[in-house]
């Protein structure tokens, strides 16, 4: 069995077993067992849904201690786009790039610039693959978890492009060593994160071999060091020049990795349940004519994101003025260096993202389709009102865990209720059956009285104020 | 109209599942199509093999829902073999072949204007399976079998 790693992580101290998180979570990981929720680690696509929505604060992103810079000789740091957001417009991203090497960082490389080559790529690998549409983005890392899950078969279409994270990280280090002419591997880069999904992307990525990024740190962490450095004391160095330019910021929003690549039939959606139902149409074989599909786990895009400070709606309308003022007409890089970049493979994904079975009941496909009918059936005997009382997100799942030989039918509540009432019946008919000795009359003597068997006395239940007792 | 589900020759596991389809109701239209997919996925049938079911039981169901008061979807699944059977009371299909052309719909008006009756539905589903049959009795109703083999 394969080994996850997962940074989404459960408190158990903190736990209620309230089953919130279990009807929110998009690919059925969760369930309750003993009044605890508990992940099921090969389904768990790190959206961080559960994390958003757990009212005890009980679910949480695992991301690196601030301590792992320490394991490097230069380190830098890497801001996501959406980090572009989470300033006051009186901050400019000069100020808060400067803060980033007070706080342990020697150096800063912009996510954002990294993704405008990455648009480009997305646009050269379009042009020159006519195949299947529409290519599926893969820069939310929680999405392509979630086609590696639910939607096997769409993998194909997943564009085999490297997210603007990787990318950064691998053009970071590669100037970094020349300029310094240090060892590459003394050389620590840091993803300043919005989200679970891509501290799962840097420590286990699916895209290649290994991550480029050394660790990730929490965005509300580094936010909070940032704000205490921001206009303080005089910076060592000259300010910083901001080099990403507004196409590579938007990424940060919902449609900016769209607006960014500009060409063909484009379409944006956000949110993981609103992907879920893209996706399906895309199954269906209804997006012939999209060419592209860019698909965030998050509302609002990676602004959107668990870890992300200010308010998504907020932070939307900044990154949009910064985008503007920082200019969206063209890349602040030269159609060479991309060739270059592209050709030489630094672009492009070095291994194909794999399928993930978890749905398979069985290994053995006559099993498995015996299995699916007991489930189907089961499924059938439940009340369907997907309560999840039983620590099940629905009463499907129950009985795929019922089949799976991990749950029983009486951890329904009503299922339970009902066999109590067949066995309290049983002992009640039993509680009757007076031996003759005792001057029982015959087996029929109880009927009628007792109230439950509807026979109430005339007027005591229909309930008519006059009439009907005159007798 | 008997329905002949298991194959003669060895016994082998099978599962039947049916889901009744409604015409014109376009708020659970797919819904049949997705529950066949997720059965698939749990018995495991290798993931080409469940796009190419995905969307024959998908436009069955529509075919169903545009064109019929009702119907019903049926999956009968066996080892490499997935049969698909969508049987509706409708009007039938006058010229089959005709029917079968890319492009040629008899979907009114208001229900291409949805983005739906364009016309690909029976092609689409000839080209994702690897058997084909339509029986269809104009004023009574129209039966279409796609079998999906060698997975
Ligand atoms: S939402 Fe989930 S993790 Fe949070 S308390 Fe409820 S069951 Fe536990
Ligand atoms: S949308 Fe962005 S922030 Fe949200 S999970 Fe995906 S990559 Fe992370």
């Amino acid at each position: 069995m394969v080994q996850y790693f997962h940074s989404v992580k459960l408190d158990r101290e903190a736990c209620k077993g309230c089953t919130n998180c279990i009807k929110r979570c998009p690919t059925e990981a969760i369930r309750v067992r003993e009044g605890k929720a508990v992940i099921l680690e090969e389904r768990c696509i790190d959206c961080g849904e559960c994390i958003r929505i757990c009212p005890n604060h009980a679910k949480s992103a695992l991301t690196d201690p601030f301590t792992r810079l320490g394991d490097f000789a230069h380190r830098i740091a890497l801001p996501a786009p959406s980090f572009y957001g989470q300033f006051r417009p009186e901050t400019p991203p000069e100020a808060f790039l400067q803060a980033l090497l007070k706080i342990g960082f020697d150096d800063v490389y912009e996510v954002p610039y990294a993704a405008e080559a990455v648009s480009q790529a997305i646009r050269r690998y379009m042009e020159e693959h006519r195949y299947r549409r529409p290519l599926i983005s893969s820069a939310c890392p929680a999405v392509v978890r979630l086609l590696q899950v639910r939607f096997p078969e769409l993998l194909e279409q997943v564009i085999p492009v490297e997210s603007p994270m990787e990318v950064a990280a691998y053009l970071a280090k590669d100037k970094a060593s020349a300029d310094l002419g240090l060892e590459k591997k003394k050389i620590g880069a840091f993803f300043i994160s919005p989200c679970a999904a891509k501290v799962t992307a840097v420590k286990q990525p699916v895209g290649r071999a290994e991550s480029n990024v050394d660790g990730a740190f929490a965005m509300a962490a580094v936010y909070g060091e940032v704000l205490k450095h921001l206009g303080r004391g005089s910076a060592k160095r000259p300010p910083r020049r901001i080099r990403a330019g507004g196409l590579g910021i938007g990424w940060g929003r919902a449609g900016g990795e769209n607006v960014a690549i500009g060409k063909g039939s484009l379409l944006a959606v956000d949110g993981i349940h609103s992907v879920i139902a893209v996706l399906e149409e895309v199954e269906k074989g209804r997006l012939h004519d999209v060419d592209y599909l860019e698909a965030q786990a998050c509302i609002g895009g990676c602004i959107g994101g668990p870890l992300a400070v200010e308010n998504p709606f907020v932070a939307r309308v900044r990154m949009k003025n910064l985008s503007e003022q920082s200019g969206q007409k063209g890349f602040q890089f030269s159609a060479d260096e991309l060739a270059n970049w592209y050709d030489q493979g630094l672009l492009t994904m070095s291994k194909k993202v794999a399928a993930r079975p978890v749905m398979q009941l069985d290994k053995d496909l006559q099993q498995a389709i015996t299995m699916t009918g007991t489930l189907e059936r089961t499924v059938g005997e439940l009340p369907g009102l997907d309560c999840g009382s039983c620590g099940s997100p629905s009463c499907r799942t129950l009985a795929e865990d019922i089949v799976r030989g991990v749950a029983f039918e009486t951890d329904c509540v009503f299922k339970l209720r009902d066999r109590v009432q067949v066995l309290a019946q049983e002992v009640l008919e039993l509680a009757r059956k007076v031996p003759p000795a005792m001057g029982q009359k015959g087996p029929n003597a109880n009927q009628g009285q007792g109230g439950a068997s509807g026979q109430s006395p005339p007027g005591a239940v229909d309930g008519s104020p006059s009439g009907g007792q005159g007798r | 109209m008997s329905e002949q589900s298991s194959p003669p020759g060895v016994p082998q596991a099978s599962l039947q599942l049916a889901y009744p389809v409604r015409g014109l109701d376009f708020s659970s239209a797919g819904e049949a199509a997705g529950r066949i997919k997720r059965a698939l996925q749990q018995i495991g049938v290798p993931s080409a093999v469940i796009r190419r079911a995905a969307i024959v039981a998908y436009e069955a169901e529509m075919n169903i829902v545009i064109h019929a008061r009702q119907g019903t979807l049926r999956a009968s699944i066996s080892p490499g073999r997935i049969e698909l059977i969508a049987e509706d009371e409708g009007p039938g299909i006058a010229d089959i072949e005709q029917a079968m052309q890319e492009g040629f719909s008899t979907a009114p008006d208001h229900i291409r204007e949805m983005g739906f009756g364009a016309g690909m539905g029976l092609s689409n589903i000839k080209r994702c399976s690897s058997q084909m049959t339509i029986v269809s009795d104009v004023g009574r109703g129209t039966k279409v079998t796609a079998i999906l083999t060698g997975w």
